[in-house]
């Protein structure tokens, strides 16, 4: 029977290595498939998330030979399996232990994003039209690949000042909503730090969902943003009339 | 000994265990009317099962089918159930399921549109009108995600990857539950005047399923050690269509949307052969019909190369099928290399839902335990012996809300802090920790394998008797293995000791599916039993019922159902005469049903 040759991250917390397994492959297989192989037969004690299995959770990102990836949809067949497949948890969280890492963070900046706040009056009616580019971003399945390989995280560590592209595509998904009456304009720029972006698109490139990201949600967040605190008409007259 | 010592201790109102839709609504709620209130989930956030439902939720808003009422839905529900619901339950669920869909909307769920702006509703198995409301085919998604960011901004402690063991009592009523921590292993406890069991299904008991690790039984279980009933557990639903190829996804779910939106189903001959067993619904027949029929149609030796039946919905077009299935569209084509726009699926059943589980009363949805409540899967009656698609959706949020209304009401009138027994936690905490003691022994994983395997050949779609014992047999047979396995490493976030606690729940609640399956000597709803093909009148009066006897034994019995006042039996009566068919002699006759 046909084997790939797998390295896979074991240990808790900072302490860690890579272990060698060999998995017998079958037709279709996929990378979690073979992190349950290794469960079922070598190492029970494994961690690794997962819930679905067919790409709608979002829980069991991984780097996948370098690549940030959900195991359940990245097939073995797309390898060149003559070499191992290095399988590590994400870089921008603390590992918890082997493949689960430590996401609360991403929790914690949710929870401080304005909730949904209907205008008044509204009668309910939307047209599908309106709604389609908020679908986009509510297809999010936050698997959190976006704030792993999205540098200001990944190489800056910026938290708690930048939130991240997971959350710029909440908060269009909020913004853009055709019957939302509140603003979150101010939060983008000042505790989201949406200015640190400098739209290298990484994000966008690993989106399992393909949510453009960048183009559809970040840089009309940003334009929204310029325009109220950096439109230079309405700065004169924030300094005639003192009106923020 | 002092708990708050040796344990981290939490102390709340209400504690709602599970986090998927019924959870979060019943978080919610009980958040809303004043209680403090801790969810407690297996997994992340917004990972729970609800985020894997695709088709959208029943709900009789009328937006497109104009005819369309509470007591029509009430009436579909009921014959999908083939008539052993809690029909009270079915009555609340059609009366409020509307309401709970459009506070959604005010909640920020966007669901997609009519071309007048309101919410646009699909046709589904067993439903008459076209009644449900989605986004796409990932509506679960849409939900969870929309409860989820309702209930972080009101106050509710959320406590993630965190595994309930054990229910604690004082005296007959509840007092707070005994559980740890994945990610560390360590031990906590919550102090809660009253629990919301929202916990889901049992479906990991199954080989070919499409459910996730967390569905093992937990709640089910917690509930039957805690003194409350189990109803019907003979009813476990296959969905007619999962995947059945390649090997690594057999199972996973194709939405019911599919034929929903038109697609065909076919065998090897080209034969649209739901005509010979629901020539009136076809592909829309409910779910016990649909995969009976495919299962038997590769019985037979009509069935696809790899044991299933084609599904076919290219005739749509691929723009059209983008938009409505565009998860549909990106699983086959990434996982099975089918172009779905341009070829046939192929699809055969899967495990998929339990319509048994803890019993509650309709209204209050508490169990036969003060304090102790149930929501959505975990909870029984309301889908009866079938569960229509779209109808779990619309479960969970309005039977999620009435949980979380009437637990926080519990716990208002029973005020002060609750005594928790400190021997019933040591307990708990032996038991969790007693796995590691074996030196020897095999991986957890086999036994769960060899459990999977039993439950698919012995207690699947199709049962006879001989089958249901060697199940019985088997099953005491891998309860004496799992008490032997060993655990490899540490308490830290540790699948393989996690397992070893889950193979518990779930050989418990496989023995219950068996023993009312051998009890109930006729066939009906999703239960058929080759050596009693029909349905009984009779039968159609009572419920199978479980609970744990004063020596640890399972009780099995029978209860009469509920009955039906006049005005609600008139309801039924209405329905076609030709759709009632042989399950409504019942009604005839003034029988209760």
């Amino acid at each position: 029977m046909e084997q790939a040759k797998f390295k896979v991250h074991r240990g808790e917390g900072s302490q860690g290595q890579d272990v060698d397994y060999t998995v017998p492959i079958e037709e279709g297989m996929v990378v979690l498939d073979a992190m349950h192989y290794i469960q079922k037969t070598a190492s029970p004690d494994l961690a690794v998330r997962w819930n679905c299995k067919a790409a709608k959770c979002g829980s069991c990102s991984a780097e996948v030979n370098g690549k940030p990836r959900l195991m359940c949809k990245t097939r073995l067949d797309d390898f060149n399996l003559s070499e191992p497949i290095t399988v590590r948890p994400m870089k921008s969280f603390p590992v918890i232990k082997d493949l689960a890492c430590d996401v609360k963070w991403n929790y914690e900046v949710n929870k401080k994003i304005k909730p949904f706040t209907p205008k008044d009056d509204t009668d309910w009616i939307m047209y599908q039209r309106d709604v389609d580019r908020v679908q986009e971003f509510r297809k999010c399945i936050e698997c959190f690949a976006c704030q792993n390989v999205c540098h200001v995280l990944r190489d800056h560590n910026l938290k708690p000042k930048f939130a991240g592209p997971r959350f710029f595509v909440r908060v269009a998904g909020l913004e853009m909503h055709p019957l939302d009456g509140e603003n979150r304009l101010e939060e983008l720029r000042n505790d989201m730090g949406i200015g640190f972006c400098n739209i290298t698109k990484c994000c966008t490139e690993v989106c399992p969902e393909d949510i453009h990201i960048t183009d559809n949600a970040i840089i009309p967040m940003k334009e929204r943003v310029v325009d109220k605190y950096y439109d230079p008409l309405k700065m004169l007259l924030r300094s005639l009339f003192g009106k923020k | 000994m002092n708990i708050q010592d040796r344990f981290e201790v939490h102390e709340h109102d209400v504690l709602v265990i599970g986090a998927g839709g019924a959870g979060l609504r019943a978080a919610i709620e009980a958040s809303s009317q004043g209680a403090k209130v801790a969810l407690i989930c297996k997994s992340l956030l917004g990972k729970a099962h609800t985020v894997m439902a695709e088709g959208g939720v029943a709900a009789a808003l009328a937006n497109v089918d104009k005819d369309d009422d509470w007591k029509t839905h009430f009436k579909d529900t009921m014959f999908g159930g083939k008539y052993v619901n809690n029909y009270r339950m079915a009555e609340l669920h059609a009366k409020e399921a509307p309401e709970r869909v459009l506070e959604l909307e005010k909640w920020g769920a966007v669901f997609d549109r009519t071309k007048e702006g309101k919410i646009i509703q699909r046709a589904f198995g067993g439903h008459k009108y076209k009644r449900l409301s989605h986004v796409g085919d990932r509506t679960g998604l849409e939900m969870i995600r929309t409860l989820q960011d309702k209930g972080v901004h009101m106050g509710i402690d959320v406590f993630m990857e965190c595994t309930i063991t054990k229910l604690l009592k004082d005296g007959d009523k509840i007092a707070g539950a005994f559980g740890y921590w994945r990610e560390n292993g360590k031990f906590v406890v919550f102090k809660g005047k009253a629990v919301v069991l929202a916990t889901g299904g049992i479906g990991k008991m199954y080989k070919v399923t499409s459910n996730s690790w967390e569905y093992t039984a937990d709640g089910q279980i917690l509930a039957y050690h805690a003194g409350a009933e189990l109803l019907d557990t003979e009813f476990v639903q296959f969905h007619p269509t999962g995947m059945v190829w390649p090997p690594g996804v057999i199972g996973i779910l194709v939405t019911e949307a599919v034929r929903g939106e038109g697609g065909l189903l076919t065998n090897n001959k080209g034969e649209r052969f739901m005509e010979k067993y629901d020539p009136e619904r076809m592909e829309l027949s409910t779910r016990d019909v649909v995969a009976r029929a495919i299962y038997t149609e590769n019985k037979e030796g009509r069935g696809t190369p790899h044991g299933g039946a084609f599904l076919d919905i290219s005739h749509r077009g691929a723009d059209y099928v983008k938009k409505k299935l565009p998860s549909m569209y990106h699983q086959f084509k990434e996982l099975a290399d089918v172009d779905i726009t341009k070829e046939p699926m192929e699809v055969g059943p899967t495990g998929h839902y339990t319509m048994g589980g803890v019993r509650v009363n309709a209204d209050t949805a508490m169990t036969c335990v003060p304090g102790l409540y149930a929501a959505g899967e975990v909870a029984a009656g309301l889908h009866g012996a079938n569960r229509l698609g779209g109808n779990s959706l619309s479960d969970l949020l309005v039977f999620g809300r009435r949980a979380g209304l009437y637990a926080s009401e519990y716990a208002k009138k029973n005020s002060g802090s609750v005594n928790i027994n400190e021997n019933d936690i040591l307990t708990a905490e032996k038991e969790m920790i007693s796995y590691f003691e074996n030196a020897s022994g095999e991986n957890p994983y086999s036994v769960h394998i060899d459990l999977q395997e039993l439950m698919q050949n012995n207690v699947g779609i199709f049962r006879i008797e001989e089958d249901l014992l060697k199940a019985i047999d088997g099953l005491q047979k891998l309860t004496t293995r799992a008490k032997k396995v060993k655990i490899e490493g540490s308490r830290m976030y540790n699948p393989g000791w996690h397992m070893a606690y889950d193979l518990g729940n779930m050989m418990i609640y496989a023995e219950a599916i068996a023993r009312c399956a051998l009890q109930r000597k006729e066939s009906r709803g999703a239960h058929t039993r080759l050596d009693f093909p029909n349905p009984k009148l009779e039968d159609a009066k009572w419920n199978s019922i479980v609970k744990k006897g004063g020596n640890g034994e399972m009780i099995v019995d029978r209860v009469k159902s509920i009955d039906m006042p006049s005005d609600m039996k008139k309801i039924l009566e209405e329905t076609e005469k030709e759709k009632m068919s042989k399950y409504t002699n019942a009604l005839s006759g003034g029988v209760t049903v």
